[in-house]
């Protein structure tokens, strides 16, 4: 994961999947020491903490990879006969965990336990706990009060914790704050951007993103905020979250679409998509050779998989030289047995 | 900079035109490259720059200034470049600046929400053209336009600003405008779009990027049109690129080196 990145994920209608998906992130940065901040409107910090999930020691873990490992080899060269290209997959790749980069799979049938939970250092806002209900909003301010107090809370804790190097006695040690946003810009952050097509407050969320974004660019700090844009009525500031994000990725749950029983889809629960990557410091982005990615949801982990492969289309291919192309064609008529005896070239 | 792009617009170093407002536009995908080409061949070039840098911060423009051959902290050390970095500079606002230090933020106007004129004051500012260096070409980049929209400066604002900076640049100068602004296309966004219909109807070299209308693909990642407003003769040509880490090459549509 990008360090000083904002990643927004846009969430899927019930925000169930991206609840999940925003307790990987936390729970990741409670597994790996890192201070982790969680803002929300809705839920008490406290009670998102309590249901991270928990994670599998390392022994299973490792167990499980090697078995992956020793059962693939064998059956899949025996198997793939006609979608031969997938077998030039890398194995571990299908099965990848949004944070299983740094080697840790959570049981999401668990929660995490109280002393794990108690030797990370978290923070929290919470915003009923911040004002109190009935209170009257200043509306003549440039942003909601809300934003702004969530972006002082942020800022503040920057600052003290010495994220942004300014705090020179923690100089030695250097950790990373992880900030969670739970559905921002839904009505109980007191925004109305959900509820009109032309809002009061234009401006207050991409204003308050233009602002987290400079707090993250100067600080050591990764935001992962989920966010209901589909009850978004006015598409432009959906374009503009996104031109202010750095990685922006949707789901698409099928709960209750025509998808469903679409016979494609019928091992998954859902789309991942990819909506933008992150170009910092650089001018290609690390861009993986497929888009199409779906998500399930298994009783015990939530996994991300690729949903098909890209057209063949690049450098490499077997098709460069006509050479290679017979030799490919005697491989697959080898593979497909009597269906493809003789050496015709097929072509795709 | 790179020599592939520098090839089909026809510039170099040695004299670069002037009095050109070029509007770099993006559909759909990041555009950013080609602003990382202007500022590192204006910069070679010798020109004197004012880069308001809204969209990043300084070390991603330097890191990838260093991939293109230039050093930006150098540059600006010796006062080639002044530097405004919009993303630390609206965090002061909100946070520590005090009223005093607040009249020194080019960015004030967004607390008041009045016109933009301090920030075409800083402009001015650091590009008049003082007595000895008056052969030198004095250029004013701007990374995204659009994200003035999102910090609720109005349309007509920004249009009334751009002009103040092609009067005063362009013309008094004799230097160069570069914009980039960000198109979202099917987005409904009518502010943003007729504040890149204004700005492409004023620019005279206009480059545009798109996606592939096929969709994302591992070599060729778009499209650029090249349109060059001062001569009425002239048609758009239309390149596809591929971007690789250090420099970008383009070829004719349909001619990418998987294909062929």
């Amino acid at each position: 994961m990008e360090e000083r990145g904002l990643i927004s994920a846009e969430e899927d209608d019930y925000g169930t999947y991206s609840n999940l998906l925003l307790k990987y992130f936390l729970a990741e940065g409670v597994i790996s020491g890192h201070e982790v901040f969680i803002a929300s409107a809705s839920n008490i910090p406290h009670s998102i903490f309590k249901d991270l999930p928990a994670p599998l020691t390392d022994e299973i873990a490792k167990q499980d990879d090697t078995s992956k490992l020793m059962e693939s080899p064998g059956s899949a060269e025996d198997t793939m006969k006609i979608a031969w290209r997938y077998q030039n997959l890398p194995k571990l790749e299908s099965v990848s965990l949004p944070s299983a980069r740094f080697g840790h799979y959570y049981d999401i049938s668990k929660t995490m336990s109280p002393d794990m939970l108690q030797s990370a250092k978290t923070h929290s806002f919470y915003l009923p706990n911040i004002i109190p209900l009935g209170g009257t909003y200043d509306s003549s301010s440039e942003m909601p009060c809300d934003y702004l107090q969530l972006l002082q809370s942020i800022q503040s804790v920057i600052h003290q914790q010495g994220f942004d190097g300014s705090n020179p006695q923690q100089k030695g040690q250097k950790n990373i704050l992880r900030i969670g946003i739970q559905s921002l810009a839904s009505v109980l952050w007191g925004d109305d951007i959900c509820a009109r097509e032309r809002p009061h407050n234009l401006h207050s969320l991409t204003r308050f993103l233009y602002a987290l974004r400079g707090l993250l660019r100067s600080s050591l700090s990764v935001c992962v905020i989920t966010m209901p844009t589909h009850l978004i009525k006015n598409k432009a500031i959906i374009a503009r979250v996104r031109n202010l994000s750095d990685t922006v990725v949707g789901l698409e749950s099928f709960i209750g679409s025509e998808r469903e029983s679409n016979p494609l889809y019928k091992d998954y629960h859902g789309l991942f998509l990819v909506h933008k990557i992150p170009r910092l410091n650089s001018l290609i982005s690390d861009a993986s050779d497929t888009k199409d990615l779906a998500f399930k949801l298994k009783r015990k982990m939530f996994s991300i998989e690729r949903l098909h492969l890209p057209p063949d289309l690049s450098d490499t291919v077997s098709r460069s030289s006509k050479q290679d192309l017979a030799g490919s064609t005697k491989l697959l008529s080898s593979g497909c047995g009597s269906a493809a005896a003789g050496k015709k070239h097929l072509d795709f | 900079m790179f020599p592939e792009l520098n090839a089909l617009l026809g510039a170099d170093t040695e004299s670069p035109e002037r009095q050109q407002f070029i509007l770099i536009s993006g559909h759909e995908t990041d555009s950013s490259f080609l602003l990382n080409h202007f500022l590192s061949y204006y910069l070679k070039a010798g020109c004197s720059l004012c880069f308001v840098a809204l969209a990043q911060s300084f070390s991603h423009y330097n890191v990838i200034a260093q991939k293109l051959g230039v050093n930006l902290a150098s540059a600006r050390d010796q006062g080639q470049l002044l530097f405004l970095e919009g993303l630390r500079s609206y965090t002061q606002l909100l946070f520590t600046d005090t009223p005093e230090t607040e009249a020194d933020n080019p960015l004030r106007f967004l607390r008041t929400g009045s016109d933009l004129r301090p920030l075409y004051d800083f402009i001015t500012a650091a590009l008049m053209p003082s007595g000895g260096e008056r052969g030198k070409c004095p250029v004013l980049i701007i990374d995204d336009v659009s994200l003035l929209l999102s910090l609720g400066v109005t349309t007509l604002q920004v249009l009334d600003f751009i002009h103040y900076c092609r009067a005063s640049v362009c013309s008094k100068y004799q230097g160069n405008v570069v914009c980039l602004l960000q198109g979202f296309e099917e987005s409904e966004d009518a502010d943003n779009e007729r504040l890149l219909k204004s700005l492409c109807h004023q620019s005279t070299l206009l480059l545009q990027v798109e996606g592939l209308v096929t969709g994302f693909c591992k070599d060729v990642h778009g499209e650029l049109t090249i349109t060059r407003r001062s001569q009425v003769r002239d048609k758009p040509v239309i390149y596809q690129y591929k971007i690789h880490d250090k420099t970008v090459s383009f070829f004719a549509r349909g001619l990418s080196a998987a294909v062929l």
